[in-house]
């Protein structure tokens, strides 16, 4: 196979995966769109197979088995992983790609000639930055997201961990990494190699181990982005275009869902980079020390009457709800609502949750209608027509001091205006404050019934009672 | 014929594929609906270990020095990694996917 045709190749499979993320622009064109993605890579295999095929019987061996594992691992994982557990995934799979950069630029640093770059201890220099950038934001890539999926996953707490003089180090850190590259660079030597990926490894703990479990979303969306870069910086190395546009379109996307994250917490990117919000921790000191005000305690019972009764209910899940696992229960009760002619909406806010998009996966897990599923500008108006608004687990994305406490904060978020209903109904496990430590004013109105139990327990028991 | 002799770096060529790749990434992603932005991270996540082929260069290099030795070690780790990513990243995709449906009424 010529050189050019292969080239022409790799463009196919970098068009494939452009339509392969085209393709989510609504679910109903999304899964052939993931099987263009399936046939690019399959494509970029094939090519890479039929023009540069493994030297030897031994080299095949490695290349099929190597394959055979990693399929078969891949696909137990996606069998058996539950839907909560989406964001310690991803998390998982962007290590993966962040390591795989790293081992790839090894690979073609001790053989360069198998790469075109070069010969042994000759490396071209252009070749050396690209792959010592790819390098070092693969490896930054892969610790940082070992921590995020520690993180995600409760096997390390979710509080910021605040290292004195943290701000020093990272741009210590930082230089060290940089006169390394430059080292790298100009003496072609493997201590450098290997130092600049220590320092990388160092730094991606050091960045991620400040982030408070609620800015979450923002972290593995930036995770994201970081591992299309290293990807992209590989892709120079090789040449490959395939590569160097994938790199381009998840580097970008990542930044985007990035910045939406950042946008619905009212944050800059940098103060969530810089790290120190939301700590699990700082939640003691809202009810405690405070007055004591009266919330109403309401029965599972009284909900089920009072929401049969309702023309109108819109339902607002939250992280509580996927930690409870509710969202089956949630499904049924919406069910025996729409049989009583209750009309039955859900809103999502864009950061419910631990990552993008995870409560509407949840939802549809559950057998859930995405056209009853909406975004937060497209359903806030309704919210005055609604006789009751449902929040299942959520609570700061609802709370009015966003919209009404200048104090507050987290004023200046865009929230749900869940209060606009004519009845809130908060399914919560206590009246403590929220993950951003934050007193909900909400839970002391006279419109609001408190439900106070384990999201999954009380849905089943209104379920019962209706 | 001076001007034949001026040939563009290789490098340039790569560069304007990226730029314009992010361009056009910037775009298709701001027209993914949030619904969907699970599925978008779950397949970008696919998409990036196109750096698969790397690991199979790498793997499959001739076993002529103790520096290709390390490069077959390199890419054979690099190899499986990625492949969990592909096949484990298209297929929970797809499976999320087929959850969204519409209302059947």
């Amino acid at each position: 196979m010529s050189a050019n045709f292969s080239a022409f190749l790799y463009l196919v499979a970098g068009v494939l995966f452009i339509l392969s993320l085209r393709g989510l622009s609504s679910p109903a064109s999304s899964r052939q769109g993931n099987l263009f993605g399936m046939v690019g890579m399959a494509i970029a295999v094939a090519t890479t197979l039929a023009n540069h095929p493994p030297a030897d019987g031994l080299a095949w061996v490695l290349v099929i088995v190597g394959i055979a594992i990693g399929a078969a691992i891949g696909a137990v994982i996606a069998r058996r992983v539950p839907m909560t557990s989406m964001p310690e995934l991803v998390a998982a799979f962007h290590s993966l790609v962040g390591m795989a950069a790293v081992l790839v630029a090894a690979g073609a640093f001790y053989a360069p000639e198998a790469f075109d770059i070069g010969t042994p201890g000759n490396i071209h220099t252009q070749s050396l930055v690209e792959m010592s950038l790819g390098v070092a934001i693969g490896a930054l890539t892969f610790t940082g997201s070992v921590i995020a999926f520690l993180k995600l996953s409760a096997r390390m707490s979710g509080s910021p961990i605040i290292l004195p003089a943290r701000h020093v180090i990272n741009v210590a850190l930082a230089v060290a990494l940089v006169a390394c590259i430059v080292g790298l660079v100009v003496t072609g030597s493997p201590v450098f190699f290997w130092l600049n990926v220590i320092l990388a490894l160092t730094l991606g703990v050091l960045m991620i181990i400040p982030i408070g479990g609620a800015d979450m979303p923002v972290v593995i969306s930036m995770l994201n982005s970081y591992s299309g870069w290293a990807a992209a910086g590989i892709g120079f190395t090789l040449g490959n275009s395939a590569l160097i546009i994938t790199g381009a379109l998840v580097g970008s996307s990542g930044a985007i869902l990035s910045y939406i994250m950042c946008h619905a917490m009212n944050r800059s990117f940098i103060s969530v980079i810089l790290g120190g919000f939301g700590g699990e921790t700082a939640a003691a000191g809202g009810g405690a020390g405070g007055e004591q005000k009266p919330a109403k305690l309401g029965s599972a019972d009284d909900a089920a009457f009072i929401m049969k009764n309702a023309s109108k209910v819109i339902i607002v899940p939250g992280y509580g709800m996927a930690v409870a696992q509710a969202q089956h229960a949630l499904r049924e009760m919406a069910d025996m609502l729409k049989k009583e002619g209750v009309e039955v909406k859900y809103a999502i806010h864009p950061v419910a949750g631990r990552m993008p998009g995870h409560m509407n996966v949840l939802l549809a897990e559950a057998n859930v209608p995405y056209d009853e599923v909406f975004e937060l500008e497209d359903i806030n108006s309704e919210f005055a027509q609604a006789d009751i608004a449902f929040v299942i687990g959520a609570n700061d994305v609802t709370n009015p001091a966003a919209e009404e406490d200048k104090t507050s904060p987290i004023y200046g978020m865009p929230v749900l205006q869940v209060w606009k209903a004519g009845t809130v109904m908060f399914i919560k496990r206590s009246l403590a404050s929220g993950y951003a430590g934050i007193d909900n004013p909400l839970f002391y109105r006279d419109n609001t019934m408190m439900l106070l139990g384990d999201a999954k327990k009380v849905t089943e028991n209104i379920v019962k009672a209706m | 014929m001076e001007h034949a002799a001026q040939v563009v770096d290789p490098f340039i060529f790569r560069l304007s594929i990226f730029v314009l790749a992010v361009f056009v990434g910037y775009f298709v992603v701001w027209s993914v609906t949030p619904a969907l932005h699970t599925p978008l991270m779950s397949v970008t996540n696919a998409i990036s270990s196109v750096i698969v082929v790397g690991a199979l260069l790498a793997g499959g290099v001739a076993n002529v020095s103790s520096g290709s030795g390390w490069a077959r070690a390199f890419g054979f780790v690099a190899l499986i990694f990625a492949c969990i990513n592909i096949f484990g990243g298209f297929l929970v995709t797809q499976r999320m996917l087929a959850m969204y449906k519409k209302k059947s009424k």
